[in-house]
């Protein structure tokens, strides 16, 4: 059996390739036909604000990425509900339609789920 | 124990120092690395390009020496490594650039070995990263 991988990610979108290079993981992860979970959590929430403008930070948008992750069957994804809170964010209408919601105390549920984690 | 080891950070980073002693004590206790994945500003570290002063440790020769004297498998992603500029002499001419700056042990390949040694391995341990 496959082991399973657990992506944390915790960068925002916009401070450098961090937050997409974590999303490639996943992907590619997806595309093996792993299992494979993706976490956002501290600023890595903030990949998940809905119609970001990323042209004018002459970025690339990471949403189509994002919406990418259900075609490549990755369909484990949390999010910290703390992280959301502390931020000002709503957790309605984000991004990822199939969010799973956690408080912080069930972050380490959730990493104890997955055989191996990385953090990025 | 099987170990595979994910590097985030660039050479001056102390993270890739401690990758580097991790990794030594490793293979000194008897155990096994499937691979060594660069990532991230990780990717640096296989630059031949990088001059470190003479009173400090050169750690890219260090990682260099270690990888080849242990013949390990030394995989630093190639989309990382392209956005910053490390290529090897194939991708240098590929994408008509001037110079390479990575040679052997380190070998330019895809995420899926990230996967592959994840799989291969009784333990992942990540240096660097935010």
């Amino acid at each position: 059996m496959s082991k399973s991988l657990l992506i944390i990610s915790r960068q925002a979108p916009w401070s450098g390739p961090g937050a997409r290079e974590a999303l490639d993981i996943v992907l590619a992860g997806g595309a093996f036909d792993l299992p494979i979970g993706l976490l956002f959590l501290d600023d890595g929430v903030l990949q998940l604000l809905p119609e970001q403008k990323a042209a004018q930070v002459q970025q690339k948008d990471l949403t189509a990425n994002l919406k990418a992750l259900s075609l490549f069957g990755v369909e484990d994804i949390f999010a910290c509900g703390d992280s959301l809170t502390e931020r000002g964010i709503s957790s309605v209408g984000l991004n990822v339609d199939t969010l799973q919601l956690l408080q912080t105390s069930e972050v380490p549920m959730i990493i104890d789920r997955y055989d191996q984690v990385i953090t990025l | 124990m099987k170990f595979a080891i994910a590097i985030f950070s660039a050479a001056h980073e102390p993270s890739s120092r401690r990758a580097l002693l991790f990794a030594q004590a490793v293979l000194a206790g008897g155990h096994e690395i499937v691979r060594l994945f660069f990532y991230q500003e990780g990717v640096h570290i296989a630059s031949g390009n990088i001059v470190t002063p003479q009173d400090e440790q050169d750690l890219p020769r260090q990682w260099r020496e270690f990888v080849t004297l242990n013949q390990l498998d030394g995989v630093v992603c190639i989309a990382a490594a392209l956005r910053r500029g490390v290529l090897n002499e194939e991708e240098a001419q590929r994408y008509q650039r001037p110079a390479a700056n990575v040679s052997a042990p380190w070998e330019l390949s895809g995420l899926g070995q990230l996967h592959d040694a994840v799989q291969a391995a009784d333990r992942l341990i990540c240096f660097g990263g935010p």
